[in-house]
């Protein structure tokens, strides 16, 4: 027992020590900075130790903008990407013909270019003084007023940003969910059909049953990802997110890092321990749920 | 008592459901494209299954047993010919509104349901005038259940459930409804030999209490044999023959339905008719008056066998197989198709066999001859 032991401690000692440097160490470093004020990387100094990084993040109006424009994000875009990947990969499990190229056609974004993507994203949506943007002139064309989405409202940018973000997430979603629906065998469908049973009762009975634990899964990386959802905001607003009032959580830890008037690591390790507590939060409330749920 | 359980016969209209096959064909594209063609999985099939009445579809691998059932219940629609149940046309019905109720070979139940769900699942879809209230639902559940013999296990998951009970739970799930045709697709390949002995009899039973025309489908003809009140054997998409089970096997129309029915199988021979007189290798067996000379397969049933000495057929012996009540004579002989020839004779013969050689009379009810081209059945009066 003792040397197998050993032995296994041998074989795990690559994968501790990488984790240990990489991942623990930081990990406890950032939980350290963050109640060490004013905290200096450079010289190593701090004044003090308490709960005033915390104090200040939490008073600051562009952290709560940005905590505001994350909690949006993710309410609005993680059940309405995980709704559409279920209504489109429905409808691509039930199709025969063109279903590869439809298949094709829904995973091209993943493998695009974030940036490239938001730059495209901007064209589309954004209203200059030489041009209406395509949105633009749909909107005109159906007899509706202009609208800046770019600089312009905070709901037309907020909307942007959710229109972009279900779009970038949509196709490993679907990915995922119509390989699951086709691991539910075909016999169910079969049984059922022969039992008499209507198409949209098979679908909530058996179908959604049957996928839970991927759509679950689908559910709780998708809160993690929106929640530290950042060069979206980039990609479409540019650098300087707290002038555009659509800073993220993440994008605040990064303004304090390395935006101009950066430089606060202590403010920065607050904001990201705060959104570590937010995160898993969510996470065990979506555990706690599955647990009810999800069949198996 | 047909009636336990207060199961009540499920017509709702009549008392009678038979299902009649006109030139029922299935036809599936090729899939190597280059071959061409179609494969013809069921070939102008045209029976009538009586009412009430248990038929076992019988056939090796691939010969459309399946395709037949998936044809019956609606999963597949026929490229030709019609399906009635009873006087209604139901070729064109959709699997959902035929009423079937379908065993499949794997049960097919839904893992996330308990028992007492997967079996009210089919009642819980009934709409309109049909609609049930809970209580109902729950009693019909729980009488179909009990048929089966299944209501101790009603909060369980399929998962916690050995093959045999499961297989149950789908038996129960295809009655519940109260179909007008009960549908099995290999019902007992998923069981062990001894839980595989002891289903049959319970699904012999359970017909004999419901009365619903059943149709199942085995490749085991021992199955079928020995439950079906009509076996229909197939090869390749096409019928061979369909009767009474003792019947097909008293009276072959051909050499394979003379070779796929009986276990130990039947002895195939390489022989001649030749003057009024059977011969296999040199030895006139069997007087067969009035059939022309020419090559025949001779095939004779173990059971068709009988020591004697100075007997017409000579065979030498290899091993005796000891049984009980019978034993196997295991013996060679250069026409036999298969190594060995297997007799099958009473055990109070025993002491007769000595030596390294065996002489057998032949019984002339066991013996079949086929053309040895057509392999059609030869119907001859046979003598010893």
């Amino acid at each position: 027992m003792e040397k197998n032991n050993l032995k296994g401690w041998l074989y795990l000692i690559p994968a501790v020590l990488f984790l240990g440097v990489f991942m623990v160490y930081p990990l406890i470093d950032v939980f350290i900075y963050s109640f060490e004020e004013g905290y200096n990387s450079a010289s190593q100094t701090y004044f003090g130790v308490g709960m005033y990084n915390y104090e200040y993040v939490l008073h600051d109006p562009y952290f709560l903008q940005a905590v505001k424009n994350t909690f949006i994000l993710v309410i609005i875009t993680v059940p309405l990407s995980t709704g559409l990947a279920l209504l489109i990969s429905v409808g691509l499990s039930s199709i025969q013909k063109l279903r590869n190229l439809f298949q094709t056609v829904y995973f091209l974004p993943y493998v695009t270019n974030t940036l490239a993507v938001g730059l495209v994203f901007m064209i589309l949506f954004e209203k200059t003084p030489y041009t209406e943007g395509l949105v633009n002139l749909i909107i005109n064309w159906f007899g509706g007023e202009s609208v800046d989405f770019i600089t312009g409202p905070y709901w037309a940018k907020m909307f942007v940003l959710c229109f972009y973000t279900v779009w970038v997430v949509l196709p490993f979603k679907i990915l995922i969910l119509t390989s699951a629906l086709a691991s539910v065998k075909q016999e169910l469908y079969n049984a059922a059909r022969v039992d008499g049973t209507p198409k949209w009762r098979i679908f909530w009975r058996i179908t959604m049953p049957m996928i839970s634990p991927t759509v679950f899964y689908l559910v709780i990386t998708g809160f993690i990802g929106a929640f530290k959802a950042y060069s979206d905001a980039v990609a479409l607003f540019g650098t300087d997110l707290n002038a555009a009032e659509m800073n993220t959580i993440v994008g605040y830890v990064y303004d304090m890092l390395y935006g101009t008037g950066g430089g606060y690591p202590s403010f920065a390790s607050a904001a990201a321990i705060i959104l570590f507590a937010i995160v898993l939060t969510i996470t065990c409330i979506n555990l706690l749920i599955s647990k009810k749920h999800v069949h198996y | 008592m047909m009636k336990t359980n207060g199961w009540q016969r499920p017509h709702k209209k009549g008392s009678s459901m038979k299902v009649v096959l006109k030139h029922l064909t299935k036809k599936f594209p090729n899939r190597n494209k280059k071959a061409g063609g179609d494969v013809i999985a069921v070939n102008d099939f045209d029976f009538e299954i009586p009412d009430g009445k248990l038929i076992g579809l019988l056939g090796p691998s691939g010969c459309g047993k399946s395709t037949t059932l998936n044809l019956l219940c609606g999963l597949l629609k026929p490229t030709d010919g019609q399906i009635f149940f009873g006087e209604d046309d139901v070729t064109d019905l959709p699997a959902e509104n035929r009423g079937v109720g379908l065993v499949f070979q794997n049960y097919a139940l839904y893992p996330h349901l308990t028992v007492r769900q997967n079996i009210i699942f089919p009642l819980q879809n009934l709409r309109g005038k049909d609609k049930l209230s809970r209580e109902e639902m729950d009693a019909r559940a729980l009488e179909a259940a009990k048929l089966v013999q299944i209501d101790m296990l009603m909060d369980r998951k399929p998962s916690e459930l050995s093959g045999g009970q499961q297989q149950r739970v789908a038996i129960a799930r295809a009655l519940v409804k109260m179909p007008r045709l009960l549908l099995l697709d290999e019902p007992l390949s998923n069981l062990d030999a001894r839980l595989r002995l002891q289903t049959r009899e319970e699904l012999k039973r359970i017909q004999n209490e419901t009365r619903i025309t059943t149709v199942f489908v085995t490749h085991d003809q021992e199955e079928a044999m020995s439950i079906s009140d009509m076996i229909v054997v197939m090869k390749d998409g096409d019928l061979q023959q369909i009767g009474r089970p003792q019947q097909v096997y008293e009276d072959p129309v051909n050499l394979f339905v003379a070779k796929f029915l009986g276990t130990p199988p039947i002895n195939v021979f390489a022989g001649e008719v030749r003057g009024g007189g059977v011969y296999i290798g040199g030895e006139c067996v069997l007087g067969a008056a009035g059939v022309p000379d020419g090559p025949v397969t001779v095939t004779v049933r173990p059971e068709g066998f009988v020591l004697k000495d100075g007997g017409p057929f000579g065979c030498g012996l290899k091993n005796v197989e000891v049984m009980g009540r019978d034993i196997t004579v295991v013996c060679t002989n250069p026409c036999c198709e298969a190594p060995a020839v297997r007799a099958i004779i009473s055990a109070e013969n025993i002491a007769q066999i000595t030596g390294t050689q065996v002489r057998f009379a032949l019984k002339p009810a066991k013996v079949y001859l086929f053309d040895a081209a057509t392999q059609a059945r030869i119907r001859c009066e046979l003598t010893e």
